[in-house]
């Protein structure tokens, strides 16, 4: 790559432009501050707990969802154990705990990635996922939000999220080129 | 068998879609498809991610059966459980049986295919379940009681405001719904009661992967999601044909398989699970307990469908099939499913080009029979086709195997010396006229100007329309007396042999030598003006005609007898020079099936598109000056199989560096197709196709121009269509030009 190409996280930045997918980079210490001017109502947000060691998710998150919770909630704040810099996919991991419905149900998701699991191109992120999946896991690969054409014209918010924010935590870690 | 009341019949029913479901299909498979061409274009290396699913699909029908038991003990490793089921009434009997072991009362589903190939919906409700599509385009039809018409999305033929009335007349919402964003909102609440109620989600799968047992689902709604993951019962329903060796193998899919279909780079969703998944069930009838705190014992089945597949994994002709990934580039390509779509285009479960494969394989001849003429086998979709599948060549086969299968015996023994093809079977009548056009064409040409003063008679026309469907609404083609053979040889060549920069075979097409001397002439006079020694020695058709109406018998004879005809030329070291782009497809591609392969490649080594080798000359360093150069400004349809040779971009150049000024067509194919445009049937349709073109060429800036077109049947649709006169390129370059 030229020295004058775009870094992996500019490139995930103008993938999600596009894709009208707000991001906002975030320092471990400011992030409680960031997600909560993100969310759409702080007092409505599921969470699941971040597998980061950085950061947690703040007390005014419910951490631990029920189908109840899930259904008054607005914001969903999972964690991507990938994203990919071409496309402006975030990679969502299904756990035990829920990050499948928390990241679906709600009107706005946030997903936080580390800026060290931010890859160029879907082939290494696939490359990433092969174990994984071989261990009998599963994920999502998501780009933007829920949409459909269905009815005509192009309305987002089909059965899932109507926007989707990420988080971009600079953890230090270096992204792969 | 078509028959007079039966052309009568079909066209009534084309007809009746153009008017009703045309124009949104149009205007759906027209985005789709430009947004196809936008999207490829960011790829780095568009070609060679084709190549390799290709290749994946190729060698995972090859290892088929050892691919379905490693994934068999890979789901019951994973605590699944996997049926291979023999046909729809195996599947569905399995299905049944499952729901009623659950005591199912309601099954949500995700878009499938292959789930409407089953109709297990039907199966399901027979037994009182109640059935949820739940993807909004399903959703659609399943309210309004309608078949898709569109393998991605189904419900393309219905505009937002027919939606708007089903919905307020099946609903009655307290507001009436109107937009686009109300009818979204309001099926989002109706089928997330419906989900959150529901006993067992069935989904479809796009690939499976045999290493892990992950199933992938390319969706944008979420639907496929919430159905796999809110019951504690998931159903995953797939062609036997979706099993990938690995995890890794999907990444050229993901990368493909939007931008084929829709036109988008990815879309919202690829579901990567690995059945039974780790999620919680979102139980609502236990509201208050933590997903986190849930033990939860999920069920998963894989029910793969053979239902024919396998029998088509043993068939030379048909196999490719298999590698279908059900994108539907082919039929947002296609000229005529973008004017009717899928209702008129398809069979009993799929439409598009690839359906007839699909329909053959699955459900039986006849249901590709009543479809299949609609391809044309312009060929656009080969090029549009992810993972490289010779669709037409499927659509042609499927119709020689039609007409092999038809009836004996009805046609007159005066009939057949007239059509002295090497079909066994019983082509129909009509298919028989234009498959043997090149007899025709001698006799008319023999016989001229009686024939044309003959066929331009109104009780003739009748007739013919009568007995082999001929609409009389579409002008013939005027045979010459004088042949393109018959004046070279009067007028010899003008530079000799010995001082000349090349020699070439000109290839008298069908067309060309008894119909549109002219252009023939034409090419004559620009190949010399670039000091070129032209021959134009006897060779019969070259197959292209009897090719499109599903005779390869005739059209292998005829490419033997080419070859045999060419071979001592080629061996002589001259290159032989083609007018026609839909006679070089057929030295380029076709001859591959119908020829030796060292016969093939010599002669498709050698031969090249007129303006092709006008180009190569001109690169090489012929001089321009003797060519026209002062020439008007031109409106120019290229062909539609020259463009999926990749020629249409020499034409282009040629004329670049002679400095004319150029309007190009955007459309895939003008909508004439050989003899499609001329039959009863499908006139209507072909010249509601061709008016895409026809609006192109007769904007302001385009009303003006010299209209120039690559293809014989290009320039006879918009002569009818423009009712002004098309001419070929080398007519324009012709230093005796007169067209202005």
């Amino acid at each position: 790559m030229s020295a004058d190409s775009p870094s992996p996280v500019e490139r995930f930045e103008t993938s999600l432009d596009a894709l009208e997918v707000s991001v906002t980079r975030v320092e471990p210490r400011t992030f409680d501050e960031a997600l909560r001017d993100v969310v759409l109502d702080p007092e409505t947000v599921v969470g699941t707990p971040l597998p980061f060691d950085s950061v947690s998710l703040p007390d005014w998150v419910d951490d631990e969802p029920t189908p109840a919770t899930l259904e008054a909630a607005t914001t969903g704040v999972t964690a991507a154990s990938l994203g990919v810099a071409d496309y402006g996919s975030v990679v969502l991991p299904g756990t035990p705990d829920g990050s499948e419905p928390v990241s679906l149900f709600q009107d706005l998701h946030v997903a936080v990635l580390r800026r060290s699991d931010l890859v160029g191109d879907m082939r290494t992120a696939i490359e990433r996922l092969g174990p994984q999946l071989r261990e009998g896991h599963s994920a999502i690969v998501a780009t933007g939000p829920s949409a459909t054409a269905d009815m005509g014209a192009l309305v987002k918010g089909a059965h899932g999220p109507k926007d989707v924010h990420v988080l971009l935590l600079e953890d230090g870690g270096a992204a792969d080129e | 068998m078509s028959s007079d009341t039966g052309r009568g019949a079909k066209a009534d029913r084309i007809r009746h879609l153009l008017e009703t479901e045309g124009p949104a299909v149009e205007a759906n498979t027209l985005g789709f498809n430009q947004g196809r061409y936008d999207s490829v274009a960011d790829l780095e290396d568009y070609e060679a991610l084709k190549a390799e699913a290709r290749a994946i699909k190729e060698d995972a029908i090859e290892r088929l059966p050892e691919l379905l038991e490693e994934l068999r003990e890979t789901v019951e490793e994973n605590g699944g459980t996997v049926y291979l089921a023999d046909d729809a009434a195996d599947a569905n009997r399995y299905i049944r049986e499952l729901a009623s072991e659950n005591e199912a009362e309601r099954v949500v589903k995700s878009k499938s295919m292959t789930s409407e190939e089953l109709e297990v919906n039907e199966a399901l409700e027979a037994d009182g379940v109640d059935v949820v599509e739940t993807d909004l385009g399903e959703w659609v039809l399943q309210v309004a009681d309608e078949a898709p018409s569109h393998i991605v999305a189904p419900a393309i033929h219905k505009s937002r405001e027919e939606i708007a009335r089903l919905f307020n007349a099946e609903f009655d919402p307290e507001e009436p719904l109107e937009t686009a964003e109300e009818l979204t909102m309001f099926a989002r609440e109706q089928l997330g009661e419906l989900i959150r109620e529901a006993d067992i989600g069935m989904t479809g799968a796009n690939f499976i992967t045999a290493d892990s047992g992950t199933i992938m689902l390319v969706t944008s709604e979420g639907n496929a999601r919430k159905s796999a993951v809110v019951p504690d019962t998931h159903v995953a329903v797939a062609g036997l044909e979706k099993v990938v060796p690995s995890v890794e193998d999907l990444a050229p899919f993901i990368e493909l398989i939007g931008r084929s279909g829709t036109g988008q780079d990815i879309t919202s969703y690829i579901s990567l699970l690995t059945p039974p998944v780790d999620s919680p069930v979102v139980d609502f009838d236990d509201p208050d307990v933590a997903f986190a705190d849930r033990e939860d014992d999920r069920d998963f089945h894989l029910v793969l469908i053979d239902n024919g597949r396998l029998e088509l994994r043993e068939d030379d002709q048909l196999r490719e099939t298999l590698y279908c990934i059900r994108c539907s580039a082919c039929a947002n390509t296609c000229g005529n499913f973008q004017s009717v779509g899928g209702h008129a285009f398809g069979g009993e479960t799929y439409s598009g080009g690839i359906a007839t494969g699909w329909e053959a394989g699955v459900h039986g001849y006849e249901s590709a029979a009543e479809f299949n003429d609609l391809c044309t086998g312009c060929s656009r979709c080969v090029e549009a086709c992810p993972v490289e599948i010779d669709i037409p060549w499927i659509n042609t086969v499927v119709r020689d195997r039609l007409n092999r299968g038809g009836e004996d015996g009805q046609f007159d023994f005066l009939y057949d010396e007239l059509v002295p093809d090497e079909e066994s079977g019983g082509p129909a009548l009509q298919k028989r006229l234009f498959g043997n056009y090149e007899t025709l064409a001698k006799l008319g040409s023999a016989t001229a100007p009686v024939s044309n003063w003959m066929a331009g008679l109104g009780p003739v026309r009748t007739l013919m329309e009568r007995t082999v469907g001929v609409d009389s609404r579409r002008p013939l083609p005027a045979f010459q007396r004088e042949t393109l053979r018959n004046w070279h040889e009067k007028r010899g060549s003008r530079v000799s042999a010995a001082d000349a920069n090349r020699e070439v075979v000109l290839y008298p097409d069908v067309y060309t030598n008894y119909i549109d001397v002219d252009r023939g002439k034409a090419a004559v006079r620009v190949l010399e003006a670039l000091n070129v020694h032209v021959r134009v020695p006897d060779v019969p058709g070259s197959g292209r005609a009897p090719l499109s109406q599903g005779m390869i018998a005739t059209a292998d004879e005829k490419a033997s007898r080419v070859y045999a005809a060419l071979a001592e030329h080629v061996d002589a070291g001259r290159d032989v020079v083609v007018i026609e782009p839909s006679d070089l497809a057929m030295f380029r591609n076709e001859y591959e099936k119908l020829l030796p392969e060292q016969s093939f490649e010599r002669l498709s080594d050698v031969s090249y598109e007129v303006l092709e080798y006008v180009y190569g000359l001109l690169e090489n360093g012929a001089d321009p000056t003797a060519l026209r150069t002062d020439g008007p400004e031109l409106a120019y349809h290229s062909h539609c199989q020259q463009r999926t040779l990749g020629l249409d971009a020499y034409t282009r150049a040629v004329f670049d560096e002679l400095e004319y000024d150029v309007l190009e067509s955007e459309v895939e194919c003008c909508g004439m197709a050989g003899s499609f445009g001329y039959k009863e049937q499908y006139y209507e349709l072909s010249m509601d196709v061709g008016e895409r073109l026809a609006e192109q060429f007769t904007t302001p800036e385009a009303s003006d121009r010299l209209v120039v077109a690559s293809g014989t049947s290009c320039e006879d649709q918009l002569d009818d269509l423009l009712a002004r006169d098309a001419v070929h390129p080398v007519e324009v370059l012709d230093p005796r030009s007169r067209h202005h």
